[in-house]
This record gives C-alpha cells, sequence and structure tokens, in this order.
C-alpha cells in the first residue's frame, strides 16, 4: 500500500460543510483497502475534531498522512484556545452554545470521542492563540 | 432483513437515499445528541433520531448507519436531504415515537 499526504482547509461557522474533511478521508481509506476498525476510527476521531474548529474555533486546517501502518492527523486553528484542558477532556463538558446544542452538538463527547478512538492525542493549545490536535490510529490496535 | 423490508413492514415513508434501500439491518440505535451517537452507533444500525440535519447525514455516513429514521415526523432539511441522495443514506420517516418504532424493529429483528 502507498502512502498518501493530504491537506484540508477546514471552513469556519459552516455546519452544511463540516464533516467533509472527515468523510473524504474515509473514502480514500476504503478505497486503499484499509482496516476497517482503523478507519470507523479515523472517522470518528477527525469529525470530532472538525466539527470542534467549526464551532469553537472559527475553521482551521487538517493534514493527514496514511502509512501503512498509521494515520497521523494534525488539525490546527487559530482560534480562542482551550483554557482548562482538563475539564475539556471530561465527557460531559461543553461550552457550546444554545443555537449549536439545537443542531444535537454540545453533549461534551467530542474530545474524549476522540482521546477512545485515536491511538495517540497530544493537544497543545494557548488562550488567544489556537488550538492543534495532533492523533494517530494505528491500523492495527 | 434489509431496509426496504423493514420500510415496508413499518409503513415508514422514505424522504431521500432510495439507493441505499437494500442494505442489511445488524441493530438499532437511538439518539440525538450526534456525539454520543458517533460514539455509539454501529455499522448496520438503523438509527432512530429526531435530528434531520446535515450534520445527522454526516454521522450516519462515518458510522456507517444502515439508515435515519426520524421518528414523530421531525423535518429533514432541504441540504440535508440532498447530501443524503448524493451519499444513498436512506432517510426514513414515521409518526411513530421512537419507542415505538423500536419495539416493532426489535420484533423483526433476529
Ligand atoms: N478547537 C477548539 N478550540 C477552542 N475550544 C475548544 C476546541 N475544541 C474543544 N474546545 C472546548 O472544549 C469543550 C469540550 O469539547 P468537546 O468536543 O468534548 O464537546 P463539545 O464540542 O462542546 O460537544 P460535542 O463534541 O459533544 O458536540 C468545548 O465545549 C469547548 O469549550
Ligand atoms: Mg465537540
Amino acid at each position: 500500500m502507498s502512502s498518501l499526504s493530504l491537506h484540508y482547509v477546514v471552513p469556519g461557522d459552516d455546519f452544511t460543510r463540516a464533516g467533509e474533511a472527515s468523510s473524504d478521508v474515509k473514502n480514500k481509506l476504503k478505497k486503499l483497502g484499509y482496516n476497517s476498525d482503523a478507519i470507523r476510527r479515523v472517522a470518528i476521531a477527525m469529525y470530532e475534531a472538525e466539527i470542534n474548529m467549526v464551532i469553537h474555533a472559527g475553521g482551521g486546517e487538517a493534514f493527514v498522512e496514511v502509512s501503512p501502518q498509521n494515520v497521523e492527523i494534525q488539525m490546527v486553528d487559530h482560534g480562542p484556545g482551550i483554557a482548562d484542558i482538563e475539564k475539556a477532556m471530561q465527557a460531559g463538558y461543553s461550552t457550546a452554545p444554545d443555537k449549536v446544542r439545537s443542531l444535537g452538538f454540545g453533549a461534551g463527547m467530542g474530545l474524549p470521542n476522540i482521546a477512545k478512538y485515536s491511538d495517540t492525542l497530544k493537544i497543545e493549545t494557548e488562550v488567544g492563540k489556537g488550538t492543534t490536535l495532533y492523533m494517530t490510529v494505528l491500523a492495527n490496535r | 432483513m434489509t431496509v426496504k423490508e423493514v420500510a415496508e413492514k413499518l409503513d415508514l415513508s422514505l424522504l431521500a437515499g432510495e439507493d441505499g434501500m437494500d442494505r442489511e439491518i445488524h441493530g438499532c440505535y437511538i439518539g440525538d445528541l450526534l456525539s454520543w451517537v458517533m460514539a455509539r452507533a454501529s455499522s448496520g444500525d438503523i438509527w432512530l433520531t429526531v435530528m434531520g440535519n446535515v450534520n445527522a447525514i454526516a454521522v450516519a455516513a462515518l458510522t456507517d448507519a444502515a439508515c435515519i429514521v426520524l421518528t414523530e415526523s421531525a423535518p429533514l432539511d432541504e441540504d440535508a436531504r440532498t447530501r443524503a441522495q448524493q451519499q444513498g443514506i436512506p432517510v426514513l420517516s414515521t409518526e411513530m415515537t421512537a419507542y415505538q418504532a423500536a419495539r416493532r424493529i426489535a420484533e423483526l429483528l433476529p
């Protein structure tokens, strides 16, 4: 299987397009014949990060590196940053506004899902500067 | 059992995505909070929800759900209809509550 480098711009505040990057990655991995459990975990982790960028950070960029061993995903935004990362990682914690909650978001499950479905996760964040998520999903867990 | 067979037995009306009607159904999941559903729904599930927006279509696609059933006649947004049509994800509608629909589905699934 060949390696693959992908780059996406995730537009801010456009809920109709949110999910396009993760859907595209999912389809490409399927075509490569990637392990289906790994595809599912990539799709979930990346979708949650993508939606978070749209809802909380005004959009950003996604960089994806696919190799036979793993999928490395970097999600970069220049939004408000996360003041209390420990709190943000807790299931149920959410600052999503009502408008967004009425769309079905705001369970406070996104970051916990990312942690659960990725094999490594590193979050760099600075208030006022932005947030970068580095996640890896192994082809075979 | 396929989506089509369940739709006929439960008298569900098809709103979009007829290309996916021949998919096999393996189970059922109920929920409206998208990231919750994202974590818990399984491939081949019938997903019962009131969320008829484009993000629900994305969640169905990413979790590989067999179809979406909008309960209590919850509306389907226009852009969600378009997306479901493009991706071949059946979106069906019923007047039943999620509880009523799930009871009927449980009778059908082995
Ligand atoms: N990229 C980001 N930039 C700024 N804040 C963020 C970002 N991602 C997450 N957060 C903060 O962390 C909180 C928890 O995020 P998480 O994804 O777990 O839940 P949520 O997005 O609020 O709801 P859900 O993901 O269940 O729809 C958010 O409410 C927000 O305050
Ligand atoms: Mg989130």
